[in-house]
């Protein structure tokens, strides 16, 4: 045992330290999610309790009002009643469009402009970062008057265009970026052997990017999903998309806010991230060991 | 429930053809833009039963009705044929000039419309109202009689009240008001500042008159009441508000007559509270003679940028929809101002606050960007780390600015 | 390309052009005539805009009227007049900090910076802790872990914020705690600007950590396991291995990461409406929000200024991320 040197020898302090912290931070990332989703099966004299939130946990007024220690009146009534369903598909139809369009213009275009000759990338990069710096609200209010004067305003696929090209210099910054790091013997070796440019990314390119196209393909995922400020203002009722339909639930000064539906809604809302991220998580670190992010 | 009967009935007695009959539309589409609350929702589902061949109702409930309405009215033709307003989003509509007299519409369909229901600017009819709301007071009359105190109806009383509530111990955040920063906080000023007879401009223009002696003392009144409140009251809005009410935590406060529903009657949330709980009109301030609190009303106008077919189908049709059964199927819907509505008992908050002569929000052009700029300069002073003479002054300087960008000011 | 170009400009060029020529204008003087309204509440005497004088106006100038950088420098911008005055007439540094942080922009400035530079280098050191501790599990734990780990970051923000909210009232389950914690039943995290200040970015550490932690922990796999074996023949220690080999190799993704932080941590918007914090803690993105949606109108110049000079903000601290970018673009064109 001693063969070892005693400073090499993983250290029990440390190992307990490391897991120790690991504990905290697990309790303080996932607790507001179990919370809310234990919250949510309650009503809302338990969840939002005045007198202990001791009562969120235990129940008693859901006991009282459903005679049940759970209650899926919150489900119930976001989904049923005020039809988050439909929310909830316009969502599926906004986010797979904005993430497949980003990501075929993204690749097509990051690929031709690292094989250019002349270089882009500050001028891509500079585009990029003015667009995720500029809040969105701003380039929406622009947008309204020419959508209505066309008439397009309220529909998913402006809402999709609009969503795409926001993100889409960031979406090629990263691929630019991504294939920089392929090495240009790959597809020229292939040129020489006789294929076209167009077959020589088809044949030779496309096979090793998948993981760089994944993880890019998160961001616009995530941009898409998580939007309020674009799909509130540019979609019609029946087109609503899940975040603002449900801040549609909460209260003003007219009408009470229906905020079970709100809390319902939102578990409802994130679970589809968690299923996105259990499927992924590996082939998002993979993609980003592969280079995506070298800048 | 009732809704759905009435719809049902309706259908039944009249047949599906026979309802655009009954709204007596050939041809036309109505497009409605309207904000997203349960008693518009009633009216506009009244709107859709007059959908029949060669007449389309559509309509969009959406919070961001505000920010869409001047672009959706300005394209022509317009997106909508009808925009839901209230005495404030109204404003943007006239500045633009978007909206359609109704003079001849109102003569040839308005029939079943009150003279109140008018809204008339320089004389023209703009704008048809069919709800009113206003901030009331709503008393915990259990806690009162606890405390040995009689039911205030003045802010000062309120105070006094206040402190006797919190001395016996019977309650430690007696007082409650949506002072959120931002809209909520404005409206408050904008109530407090109306009860102490204040003006919000020099008579016929833009210039602001707030930085004086009533403006300090509205500023005074509204630091005085969050001694008595709790501590997080920058953030308590509207909606907060009444569930701290219901929750028991807050004895008295001056809150909105449309959030009266939970509060009391069948759907309150707490049986004990409701049941205690006494409805008056808002109270007033400062020895003025009118209760502190801005009467509102809900309506519509139809758009000018539509041909003279689709705007007299969507008069049609929102006579339809506010026609005086409408208000009787639906009594705990909204305080209806339709004629032939007999106001339950849970509306007599609102009513006693009308009565009592409360002035209007004021529909003076700019009025919205005061609004705006009471909602963040106010906010200093209300945490109290900057003085009330500072904090109109700041007012004054931050709307002046605003207004000379939107052309008010020179 | 041909299509993402068009749409490049047409969504790009296009809307910041429109906003660049936008903050240069103000609206038209409008015509103002006192008449009688009257409504459910009885008549009054009040102005309305003349809109057809206004119109005739409009149609002049259709741009609205020049004010070149007016707007750029008014109150609820640069506000230099106003910072001239404070600046010649103060009763010492303290009036003067206080004086300036009473105006909107700088208010919302110093918000913004605060929350920028101190929730980037936190997050990216937590991210790192995280991703080293989570590197040194045995394997099967480690999937559940980085899935719970990564669960702050892809929540939609808006609601992330709304249920930390609802968590922190002085009657939930953290407010409640902290009261007890501290034995102070008036403790509120909502009441005070420094508690407020603290709550957002803590908030934001919360919400951007998996991220760093997601880049650094794919980027431990890449580190050269003979580099690490010979760091260890030659007695380095377990921190010293970290310092000098695993630092070294994690830094492009460092820069990465410390770039994206930046871009999204100053357009910090989502949490302050969340968490109803306007009243302590106001943003630039928040001001830009409140131009475009009050009740009074569009505020396009003012909204367009703020942008502008988000804009420029957010270049300014991204200035050594730039040159480095470009001084790689040269060497790599030579």
């Amino acid at each position: 045992m001693s063969a070892t040197p005693p400073h090499l020898r993983p250290s029990m302090t440390a190992s307990a330290l490391a897991i120790g912290f690991l504990a905290v931070w697990l309790l303080v990332a996932a607790f507001p999610f179990f919370w809310t989703l234990w919250g949510s099966f309650k009503v809302e004299a338990d969840f939002f309790s005045r007198s202990s939130w001791w009562n969120a946990i235990t129940g008693p007024a859901t006991e009282r009002q459903t005679g049940s220690a759970f209650t899926l009146a919150g489900y119930e009534g976001a989904w049923i009643e005020r039809e988050f369903w439909r929310a909830a598909l316009n969502t599926v139809i906004v986010t797979v469009s904005v993430t497949t369009v980003s990501l075929l213009f993204g690749t097509l275009g990051g690929y031709a402009l690292s094989r250019s000759t002349r270089n882009y990338t500050v001028w891509i990069l500079i585009a990029a970062l003015v667009f995720r710096a500029m809040p969105h609200i701003t380039l929406v209010s622009g947008y309204l008057l020419p959508f209505f004067e066309l008439n397009v305003w309220g529909v998913l696929p402006t809402a999709i265009v609009v969503l795409v090209a926001i993100n889409q210099p960031f979406t090629l910054w990263m691929l630019h970026s991504f294939f920089l790091s392929i090495p240009k013997d790959i597809d020229e070796s292939a040129m020489v052997d006789g294929c076209t440019r167009f077959q020589a990314f088809r044949l030779a390119v496309i096979p090793v990017m998948w993981p760089g196209v994944i993880t890019t393909g998160l961001f616009s995922f995530l941009l898409a999903y998580n939007d309020f400020a674009v799909t509130a203002m540019l979609l019609n009722q029946e087109n609503q998309t899940m975040v603002p339909k449900i801040n549609s639930f909460l209260g003003t000064v007219q009408t009470q806010g229906s905020i079970m539906y709100a809390v319902a809604a939102t578990v409802s809302a994130t679970v589809p991230l968690f299923i996105l991220v259990m499927f992924f998580q590996r082939r998002i670190v993979a993609g980003l060991t592969a280079g995506a992010v070298k800048g | 429930m009732r809704k759905f009967v009435g719809v049902f009935a309706s259908s039944l007695l009249l047949g599906a053809s026979s309802v655009s009959a009954a709204c007596g539309i050939e041809a036309g589409s109505v497009r409605i833009l309207s904000n997203d609350f349960a008693a518009l929702g009633t009216v506009i589902d009244e709107a859709r039963e007059c959908a029949a061949d060669g007449v389309t109702v559509s309509a969009n409930l959406t919070t961001e009705h505000k920010s869409l309405q001047v672009p959706a009215l300005t394209v022509d033709p317009s997106r909508y044929s009808v925009a839901m307003v209230a005495n404030n989003s109204l404003v943007p509509l006239l500045n633009e000039g978007l909206v359609r007299p109704l003079d001849d519409l109102v003569a040839e369909y308005g029939d079943q419309l009150e003279d109140r229901q008018l809204v008339r600017i320089g004389g023209e009819i703009v704008a048809i109202a069919f709800m009113v709301n206003a901030q009331h007071l709503y008393l915990r009359q259990d806690l009162l009689e606890e405390a040995g105190i009689d039911a205030p109806t003045s802010y000062e009383g309120i105070l006094e009240a206040a402190r006797t509530l919190k001395e016996s111990g019977v309650s430690d955040t007696p007082l409650g008001a949506a002072d959120a920063a931002g809209w909520d906080l404005a409206a408050e000023f904008v109530n407090m500042h109306l009860g102490m007879g204040g003006d919000f401009f020099e008579q016929g223009s833009a210039a602001p008159a707030l930085a004086n002696e009533t403006g300090l003392r509205t500023l005074e009144m509204m630091k005085a009441l969050t001694e008595f409140m709790a501590p997080g009251y920058m953030t308590v809005s509207a909606d907060e508000l009444k569930n701290q009410y219901v929750s028991g935590n807050v004895a008295m406060m001056n809150e909105w007559g449309s959030m009266v529903d939970g509060i009391v009657g069948a759907a309150a949330s707490d049986r004990q509270i409701a049941e205690a709980t006494t409805l008056a009109a808002a109270p007033t301030v400062g020895g003025g003679g009118i209760p502190a609190a801005a009467l509102w009303w809900d309506g519509f106008v139809i758009a000018d940028n539509i041909s003279d077919e689709d705007a007299a189908a969507s008069f049609q049709v929102m006579m339809h929809a506010i026609r005086p059964e409408v208000a009787q199927d639906n009594p705990q819907a909204a305080a209806w101002l339709i004629s032939g509505f007999d106001a339950p008992e849970s509306a007599r908050g609102m009513l006693a606050t009308a009565e009592a002569g409360a002035r209007p929000y004021p529909m003076t052009p700019y009025m919205g960007l005061m609004h705006d700029t009471l909602g963040v300069e106010l906010v200093q002073f209300m945490q109290g780390t900057e003085s009330a003479e500072q904090a109109l002054a700041d007012v004054e300087a931050a709307y002046s600015a605003a207004a000379r960008e939107a052309g008010y000011l020179n | 390309m041909a299509p993402s170009a068009l749409a490049m400009i047409l969504f790009i060029v296009v809307p910041i052009g429109s906003i660049l020529v936008q903050s240069l204008f103000v609206e038209h003087e409008r015509v103002l005539v006192t008449v009688e309204n009257c409504g459910p509440f009885g008549c009054t005497e009040e102005t309305r805009v003349d809109t057809a004088a206004t119109a005739e106006l409009r149609a002049e100038e259709p741009l609205g009227r020049f004010n070149g950088l007016g707007t750029y420098i008014d109150r609820g911008h640069l506000a230099v007049d106003e910072l001239a005055a404070i600046l010649s007439d103060n009763a010492g540094p303290g009036d003067i900090a206080a004086r300036v942080m009473n105006l909107p922009f700088y208010k919302a400035l110093a918000f913004t910076l605060a929350y920028t530079l101190l929730v980037t280098p936190l997050c990216m050191a937590l991210g790192f802790a995280v991703a080293l501790a989570v590197n040194a599990l045995p394997r099967l734990a480690k999937g559940p872990v980085i899935f719970l780990t990564l669960l702050p970051y892809i929540a939609t923000p808006l609601l992330g914020a709304l249920a930390v909210f609802w968590m922190i009232n002085t009657d939930g389950i953290i407010g409640a705690t902290l009261q007890a914690i501290f034995d102070d039943p008036t403790l509120s995290l909502q009441a005070s600007p420094m508690l407020t200040w603290i709550t957002l970015i803590v908030w934001g550490i919360w919400h951007m950590a998996p991220f760093a932690f997601v880049v650094f922990y794919a980027g431990l796999q890449t580190v050269p396991a003979d580099t690490l074996e010979s760091a260890m023949i030659d007695g380095a220690s377990r921190w010293e291995r970290i310092l000098y080999v695993t630092v070294p190799h994690l830094k492009p993704l460092a820069i990465f990461v410390g770039l994206i932080l930046l871009m999204d941590n100053f357009r910090v918007f989502e949490p302050i409406i969340g968490f109803s914090a306007e009243a302590n803690a106001t943003s630039l993105s928040w001001s830009i929000y409140n131009d475009l949606n009050g009740q009074g109108g569009q505020l396009f110049g003012s909204a367009a200024a703020t942008s502008v000079l988000t804009t420029i903000g957010v270049m300014i601290l991204l200035t050594p991320v730039l040159i480095r970018t470009w001084r790689g673009a040269g060497g790599r064109a030579a």
